[in-house]
C-alpha cells in the first residue's frame, strides 16, 4: 500500500482569510487512522477554522484540505465521520431515540441504536425529549450522535464544556473506547488535563499557525522546568540569583521557584533554611508548556515588529 | 448514487457506499423528524391553527349569518389562504432564521445529510400544517356554516392549500436568509399581515380602495385566493395565469434564497 494510506485527514498549507484578518496562515495537520489528536490553543488561534475546513463548512483561500483523500464537501467523505459541535441547538421536542435514529439514517452502516446509547451512557434517556435534559446529558446525547454512524473519524469540539467531573470522566472513557475500536478522534479543548489524559498527539495552535506538534511527553519536554514550592524565610530576590534558578517569586508565606536542575537547587535550599517546610516538587505539566509556547510566540512577534 | 455501487463496496476497502434505499430512507427520516418536531410544538402549531379558525368563526360564521351562505363560502377561501400562508412563512422563515443562529444548520451541513433533505423536510412539514388548517376550516364550514360543497370542491381546496403553501415557503426561506435569530418573526409579520389585507383576505377585494385593488396582483396571496375561489366554483377566469405567477414567485424566491444560503451558510 502507499505510505499515505493510513492518513484519514489532512490540512496542507491551509490559508483562510476573513477580510483583512488571516485566521489560518499556512497550517499543516495530518491525522492518522486510530489516533487521538488534541488541538490546543487560545481563543482565536484557528482551531475552529481548521475544524470547519476539515468538515467542508468553509473553503480554504490557499492550500489543500483532504478528508479520506476526498474533498470534504463530498458527501461520501463525510459519511465516514462523526461530529460534535460546540454550539448546536438540536430540536428540543424530539426524543433522544428519535434524534439518534435520524442522524443514524444519514450513514451507510450505522450502529444499532442500543449500542450507540450504551457507548455514550444514555441508555436511560432514549424516551426523554432532548429539551428536558440537563446540559451534561445533552452533551452526552450529542456524543452519541457523533458515534452512531460507525465513523472512522470523529470531530469533538470542546466536548466536555459545562460538564461536572463525573460526566467528564464518563465521556473520557467513552472516547477511549472509541479509539480502542480504531476510530480516529480530533479533539479541541480548553482543558489541558483533558489533552494530557487522552491524546496521543497534541497540536498547539496560535495566531493561525501550528506552534508545536508531537506527543504529550515531547511537548512537555520542550519546557524542562521543575516547580518547587515551599514555606521559607529566604529572600526571593536572592534565590532568583542562584545558578540554575530560572525564577523565584514570593506568594505570601510561600516561595515558588522554577529550575532546570531541581536536585541542586533543593540541596542548597535545605542547607540555607533548616526551618523550611511544606516542600513540593513538581515537573512542569502541559499547562506550563502551553503557556511557555504561547508566550514565546508573543515575544517573537515583538521582536519582529 | 446508483445501486450498482453497493456490490462494489464489499470487495474494496474504499468508503462504504450508501444504497439508494438508505438514501431514500434518510430523506424520509428527515421529513418525519421535521414534521414530528413541529407538530409537538404548541408555540408553532397553535397560532397557525387558531388565527384562521377564530377569524372564520367570528367573521364568516357568527357575523356572516345575515350575509348568507355565499359569504361563508367566500370567507372559507379567504381564511383558508390566510391560514396557509403562515406555515409557509413562519415554519420556513422563522425556523431557518433560528437554526442559522443556533448552529443546527451548520451541524447538519457537517453531517452527511443528503443534499436538499433539510429543505425538503421543512417543505413537507409546511404542507402538512397547511392541510390541517384547510381541513379544520372545511369542517367548520360544513358543520357550522352549512356551506354546501361537493367532495371534488373540498378536495380541490385542500389541494390548493397544500400546494399553495410552497410559494410562501420560498418567501419565508428568503427572509430567513436575510435575518438571523429572534428578529425573524417580527419581520415576517410585517410581510404576512399587510399582504393578507392588501390581497383581500380580510375584507373582500372589491371593498378596498381602487388603488389597492389595482396593485393587488403583485401579491402572491392574491393569486392563491383567486385559485381557492375557483376551487369552490366562485371564480373561473385566468386560472393558468394565476398558477403560472405563483410558480414564478416560488422559483424566483427559492433561487435567490438558495444562492444566499450557499454563500452565507
Amino acid at each position: 500500500m502507499n505510505p499515505t494510506s493510513d492518513v484519514v485527514a489532512r490540512l496542507s498549507g491551509a490559508v483562510k482569510r476573513y477580510g483583512s484578518l488571516t485566521a489560518l496562515d499556512g497550517v499543516d495537520i495530518v491525522l492518522h487512522r486510530g489516533e487521538l489528536l488534541a488541538v490546543l490553543g487560545p481563543n482565536g488561534a484557528g482551531k475552529s477554522t481548521s475544524i470547519s475546513l476539515l468538515l467542508g463548512l468553509i473553503r480554504p483561500d490557499g492550500g489543500r484540505v483532504e478528508l479520506f483523500g476526498m474533498d470534504p464537501q463530498q458527501i461520501d467523505a463525510r459519511r465516514r465521520i462523526g461530529v460534535m459541535l460546540q454550539s448546536a441547538m438540536l430540536p428540543l421536542t424530539l426524543r433522544v431515540g428519535e434524534l439518534l435514529r435520524l442522524v443514524a439514517s444519514y450513514y451507510p452502516n450505522p450502529r444499532p441504536l442500543e449500542e450507540s446509547a450504551a457507548l455514550a451512557g444514555i441508555g436511560d434517556l432514549l424516551q426523554r425529549p432532548y429539551g428536558k435534559l440537563s446540559g451534561g446529558q445533552q452533551r452526552r446525547v450529542q456524543f452519541a450522535l457523533a458515534l452512531c454512524g460507525r465513523p472512522e473519524l470523529v470531530f469533538l469540539d470542546e466536548p466536555t464544556v459545562g460538564m461536572d467531573i463525573d460526566a467528564r470522566q464518563k465521556l473520557w472513557s467513552a472516547m477511549r473506547a472509541l479509539v480502542a475500536e480504531g476510530c480516529a478522534v480530533v479533539l479541541t479543548t480548553h482543558y489541558l488535563e483533558e489533552a494530557e489524559a487522552l491524546a496521543q498527539r497534541v497540536v498547539v495552535m496560535g495566531k493561525g499557525r501550528v506552534l508545536s506538534e508531537g506527543s504529550v511527553d515531547a511537548l512537555r519536554a520542550q519546557v524542562p522546568l521543575t516547580r518547587i514550592r515551599c514555606v521559607t524565610d529566604l529572600d526571593a530576590a536572592e534565590v532568583a540569583m542562584w545558578p540554575q534558578v530560572a525564577s523565584a517569586e514570593r506568594d505570601g508565606q510561600r516561595m515558588r521557584i522554577s529550575t532546570n536542575a531541581a536536585e541542586n537547587v533543593l540541596r542548597r535550599l535545605l542547607d540555607a533554611d533548616v526551618s523550611l517546610s511544606e516542600l513540593e516538587v513538581q515537573r512542569a505539566g502541559l499547562a506550563e508548556a502551553f503557556t511557555e509556547l504561547t508566550r514565546e510566540e508573543t515575544v517573537v512577534e515583538k521582536e519582529a515588529a | 448514487m446508483n445501486a450498482v455501487t453497493t456490490t462494489a463496496s464489499t470487495t474494496t476497502m474504499a468508503s462504504p457506499r450508501m444504497g439508494t434505499k438508505r438514501v431514500f430512507g434518510a430523506y424520509l427520516a428527515e421529513a418525519r423528524s421535521e414534521c414530528v418536531r413541529y407538530m409537538r410544538n404548541p408555540g408553532f402549531m397553535l397560532p397557525i391553527m387558531l388565527f384562521p379558525t377564530m377569524f372564520y368563526l367570528l367573521f364568516g360564521i357568527v357575523m356572516g349569518r345575515s350575509e348568507g351562505a355565499d359569504a361563508a363560502r367566500y370567507l372559507l377561501v379567504s381564511y383558508g389562504v390566510f391560514g396557509v400562508m403562515s406555515p409557509g412563512l413562519f415554519g420556513f422563515g422563522v425556523s431557518l432564521a433560528l437554526e442559522r443562529d443556533g448552529g443546527l444548520l451548520t451541524y447538519k451541513r457537517a453531517l452527511p445529510m443528503p443534499p436538499g433533505a433539510y429543505l425538503l423536510g421543512k417543505m413537507l412539514m409546511a404542507m402538512l400544517a397547511a392541510a390541517i388548517v384547510i381541513l379544520l376550516l372545511l369542517a367548520m364550514g360544513l358543520v357550522l356554516a352549512h356551506v354546501t360543497l361537493t367532495a371534488q370542491q373540498a378536495g380541490l381546496l385542500l389541494l390548493t392549500g397544500v400546494l399553495g403553501v410552497l410559494p410562501f415557503c420560498a418567501l419565508g426561506m428568503l427572509v430567513g436568509t436575510f435575518i438571523k435569530g429572534q428578529g425573524a418573526p417580527g419581520m415576517l409579520n410585517l410581510i404576512y399581515l399587510p399582504m393578507s389585507f392588501l390581497s383581500g383576505l380580510w375584507i373582500p377585494i372589491n371593498l378596498l380602495p381602487k388603488v389597492l385593488q389595482q396593485i393587488a396582483p403583485i401579491w402572491p396571496s392574491y393569486h392563491l385566493h383567486q385559485l381557492g375561489l375557483a376551487a369552490l366554483g366562485l371564480e373561473h377566469a385566468g386560472l393558468v395565469e394565476h398558477v403560472g405567477i405563483l410558480v414564478g414567485f416560488a422559483v424566483v424566491f427559492f433561487v435567490i434564497a438558495a444562492r444566499r444560503l450557499r454563500r452565507y451558510g
